[in-house]
């Protein structure tokens, strides 16, 4: 009849055993964990090693001598350093307001039209992304010089702006790649016009996006410093570049200090953006 | 057929994935040179078995026998067996030659015998003549012979086929149906194959592996599969079936009789014990449909036309009883004509043979 | 996506504004350094133009050829070291358990998103000779020290003699390999994960041994991620001013500081801007061949 098979003659308790690795596991193998422990030390050394010695009491030596919030103090004391901070964040503001807003309308112009020479016109976009930062700091310099304007914060802030824009462009463009046109669609249909349509229809949809460019772009700002010392005159000096002198006369823990604070700010920004993101995009798929 | 001698043996074999239990406490036996089969629905356990028979996954408990040495720690490139994966997976970047002599190439074979072995391969699968030819020029048909040749050219002692047919257009497969179980048969190794179509498990195996959740329900040939299956699961995966619910009111010499709604009181021969509430269940191609009275002996009753679904070759017909029980019947269609021999509200009666009952008791 | 002509209106507001602004404030800049890089440096070190090629030839004279040739050295070798390190660790991510995968790709990120500047300058805390590093090998070279008096040995290693390991070329490789070693996991990573785990279970099943799957199997059907990894790696570290800036000695100087210089202290633009030109050129060609390279790969489907 039907063939069940027989258990064992030998009733023997089957062998239970520790998880053996599987052929394709490779990161359960030894020396392949200590490969990836040595690569994230050596990642993470310096800069853990840098803000850690911002606390240290004690200007050169890198042995430890106790905790001190004193060079914290002594940067926010220091004068020059606080105008380049204030100089960072007015460019910071302004050029991310004005790089979002163009960026964005870049963006949804790409992925909607289609027009002659548009994969063209698409590589010179992308181009302030591709070329080396030293290119465009110097041709923003000899722009500004050929055109007699004084360089400061309007030099430096026009050209974050230009390298900024098509970092958002591309942001909104693979935002909008994931938008069903048919919710437009639908929206005219019901009688809205072309600009209720956008701004009740697209634009929410878009808002994630245009946070994430907003925040791209504020780090960017931020952070720059090769098209900034090009383009920032005295009394422009943004706090990478004042970061950039303080540390060129000798690494001290004031450096350390202005530096640690620099860190967790773009951090802060950064991993905001990133819970935007991932907030937006499950809210999308629930009501998708 | 086999030929007696085991070269599978997996003993109380058990998978745990954290919580999950994907294949719980499995046994069974497959002989050389058969044609065995795994088969369930998704997620039953049947690729994971496989998978350990290969050497991918590790099973958490039990061991796995292959033709008598034990595969405990034993990694896939030195087992005896090869595997044809369900994506083929032939590498895009080496023409069929290259596909097909790897294996041989990576063991430190010569090349000229490499290259005679791969012509004799690509004969075996009927793809003579493909040697330079890229895999991204090849049907998926094509890809399929690639990969079985490829595997086959190692002359493993078993060969595992993970849903091979899937892939496959309907047209495609009841050809290549045939195509692996007359290579099988030239080839003479043990192939095991992984399917949730009964269609390609019964048509194709010698055995087959009935599983569901984990567990083996019942190992048998395809027609004892079909004709005596041992629970209600395999019943109703294999095959269609009427299932009727019936409580046991006597068991006497070989014979249970049971109270059935619907079918009043039956009597059915069953070997073993039976008691208490069971199920009973009559294939749909073992019922006959008559206008007048069936002879004694058989199990009837009445009942009225309320659906007929015409396939061409047969008609599944609906027929609903007095007491709103309904019952399903495959009639063939054996005469040319265009006018059906049964309308919808025909009175008619339903009969079968006692012994074509199913008594399912688990 | 709907042709231009149908909304003529809301496609000109959409893309004028931002073009307008591309074109006055970058590309007119870069039509500028272009002009000059024809031009002469006058007496008093402005720029007059003019219509020769003497800058571009001054770039082949050897002081600066050579200064261009280590930099591409440089790049290289920061590239080879790149792929060294990052390979396993794609390799690492892209196979660990799911649950820890995206952890781990946060952590190779996580020091990119700090600034440049201070990424670049951490080192010198570290290779300076009173440095991180010389005094991690000097703590080493004491404790062998007593181990070896302790057996009564003479003192075979002698004083201890800090690494000059800052303001020089590995300094450079250093800081450029630390800088840019996300540029080449990310996208080998990014390959690795989408590649089907199939074809590495039929290679292992075929019989092929770990490093004769990798080799023959895993490496050729993830080189676009690999080649798009060296090629960014090799352009971002060629076009670098920073690091050799802060990391370099006067002997390491690389091509965007030459540029730079020219600019600065040496007042010769029209120098700079061929330059800085060439610098783009080279660039360029690069990336047309990274796409032609896309191109002929992308039919082979995976």
């Amino acid at each position: 009849m039907t063939d069940i098979a027989a258990k064992p003659a030998v009733a023997a308790a089957p062998r239970r055993r520790r998880a053996q690795i599987t052929p394709l596991e490779y990161t359960r193998r030894r020396w392949l964990q200590i490969v990836l422990l040595a690569n994230f030390f050596f990642l993470y050394f310096p800069i853990v090693a840098l803000v850690a010695f911002s606390f240290n009491d004690s200007k050169r030596n890198i042995t430890w001598q106790g905790f001190t919030l004193k060079y914290y103090r002594q940067a926010y004391e220091n004068a020059a350093l606080h105008e380049a901070f204030t100089n960072s964040m007015i460019i910071a503001a302004t050029s991310t307001l004005v790089s979002t807003a163009l960026g964005t309308m870049l963006g949804v112009a790409l992925h909607r039209y289609r027009f002659p020479g548009k994969g063209a016109f698409d590589g010179w976009i992308h181009l302030p992304i591709v070329i080396p930062e030293i290119c465009m700091g110097v041709a923003m310099l000899a722009f500004f010089a050929a055109v007699n304007i004084q360089l400061g914060l309007f030099t430096v802030t026009v050209s974050h702006i230009a390298f900024s824009i098509p970092f958002v462009a591309v942001v909104i463009r693979a935002r909008m790649s994931g938008f069903d046109e048919a919710l437009e669609e639908a929206s005219r249909d019901l009688g809205a016009d072309r600009w209720q349509t956008f701004w009740n229809v697209t634009f929410p949809y878009l808002l994630p996006g245009v946070v994430a460019g907003a925040l791209l772009a504020l780090t960017l700002s931020l952070d720059d410093f090769v098209i900034t010392f090009f383009t920032s005159g005295p009394g422009s000096t943004t706090f990478p570049v004042k970061i950039y002198s303080m540390v060129r006369f000798s690494v001290t823990p004031e450096v350390n200090a202005a530096s640690t604070v620099l860190i967790v700010l773009t951090l802060t920004l950064t991993v905001t953006a990133m819970v935007i993101q991932s907030r937006s995009t499950r809210k999308m798929t629930a009501r998708g | 057929m086999g030929n007696g001698k085991t070269i599978i043996s997996i003993r109380q074999v058990t998978k745990r994935f954290g919580p999950v239990v994907a294949v719980d406490d499995a046994s069974l036996d497959i002989a050389a040179g058969e044609f065995f089969a795994l088969l369930g629905p998704s997620g039953c356990g049947k690729t994971t078995l496989l998978r350990m028979l290969a050497g991918f996954e590790n099973p958490t408990e039990g061991d796995i026998i292959i033709d008598g040495k034990a595969m405990d720690g034993v990694d896939p490139n030195w087992r005896p067996v090869n595997m044809v994966f369900q994506s083929y997976a032939v590498f895009p970047h080496m023409t069929v030659a290259r596909n097909v002599g790897y294996g041989l190439r990576v063991t430190g074979v010569r090349t000229e015998e490499i290259r005679d072995r791969v012509r004799d391969a690509l004969a075996l699968v009927k793809m003579e003549g493909y040697e330079e030819r890229m895999p991204d020029q090849l049907s998926g048909g094509q890809r399929q012979r690639v990969a079985l040749a490829r595997a086959l050219i190692k002359r493993p002692k078993v060969l595992l086929l993970d849903e091979p047919l899937s892939a496959l257009d309907a047209k495609l497969r009841e050809a290549m149906r045939l195509e692996l179980v007359r290579l099988q048969q030239s080839v003479g190794i043990t192939f095991v194959i992984v399917t949730h179509d009964q269609d390609e498990a019964l048509s194709m195996a010698n055995r087959i592996a009935v599983m569901d959740q984990g567990k083996v329900r019942q190992i048998a040939p395809p027609a004892e599969l079909y004709e005596f299956p041992n629970s209600r699961f395999v019943a109703g995966f294999i095959g269609k079936m009427n299932l009727f619910a019936g409580r046991v009111v006597g068991v006497t010499g070989g014979r249970v009789q049971l109270e059935v709604r619907g079918l009043d009181r039956i009597a059915v021969p069953h070997a073993g014990p039976a008691s208490g509430e069971i199920g009973i269940a009559i294939r749909p191609e073992k019922i006959r449909i008559d206008r007048d009275a069936p002879a004694d002996g058989r199990i009837s009753l009445r009942g009225r036309v309320t659906e007929v679904a015409y396939y061409g070759d047969e008609s599944h017909v609906f027929l609903e009883n007095a007491t709103g029980v309904t019952i399903t019947a495959n009639v063939p269609n054996e005469a040319r004509t265009t006018t059906p021999s049964i309308a919808i509200g025909d009175e008619l009666w339903l009969s079968w043979e006692p012994a074509d009952t199913l008594v399912l008791t688990t | 996506m709907q042709d231009w002509r149908r909304d003529k209106r809301a496609f000109g507001v959409l893309i004028l504004p931002p073009s307008a602004w591309l074109v006055l404030f970058f590309t007119l800049p870069l039509a500028i350094v272009w002009v000059y890089s024809f031009g002469e440096r006058g007496p008093l070190g402005q720029t007059l133009l003019a219509l020769s090629f003497d800058n571009y030839g001054r770039a082949v004279e050897w002081i600066n050829l050579s200064i261009i040739l280590k930099s591409v050295w440089i790049a290289a070798v920061t590239t080879a070291i790149c792929l060294v390190l990052g390979f396993p660790l794609a390799m690492g991510i892209a196979f660990a358990p799911a649950r820890y995968k995206n952890l781990l790709l946060l952590l190779v990120i996580l020091p990119f998103w700090t600034n440049l500047l201070i990424r670049t300058y951490a080192w010198i805390a570290v290779l300076r000779t009173k440095g991180y590093l010389n005094f991690a090998l000097e703590w080493v070279h004491e404790r062998i020290g007593a181990v070896l008096s302790l057996l009564g040995l003479p003192d075979l290693l002698g004083p201890f003699e800090p690494l000059l390991l800052l303001y020089n070329q590995p300094a450079v490789i250093i800081g450029l390999v630390y800088v840019n070693l996300p540029f080449l996991v990310l996208p080998v990573y990014a390959t690795l994960e989408k590649l089907d785990k199939s074809y590495l279970e039929a290679s292992l099943d075929l019989g092929a041994g770990q490093w004769r799957t990798l080799f023959s199997v895993t490496a050729p059907l993830a080189f676009p991620g690999i080649f798009t990894g060296l090629l960014l790696v090799f352009i971002l570290a060629l076009g670098t001013f920073l690091t050799p800036d802060l990391l370099g000695g006067p002997r390491s100087i690389m091509i965007g500081n030459l540029i730079a210089q020219q600019f600065g202290p040496a007042r010769d633009w029209p120098f700079g801007s061929a330059l800085s030109f060439l610098l783009m050129y080279a660039t360029f060609v690069f990336l047309w061949i990274k796409a032609a390279v896309a191109r002929q790969g992308g039919g082979v489907s995976y």
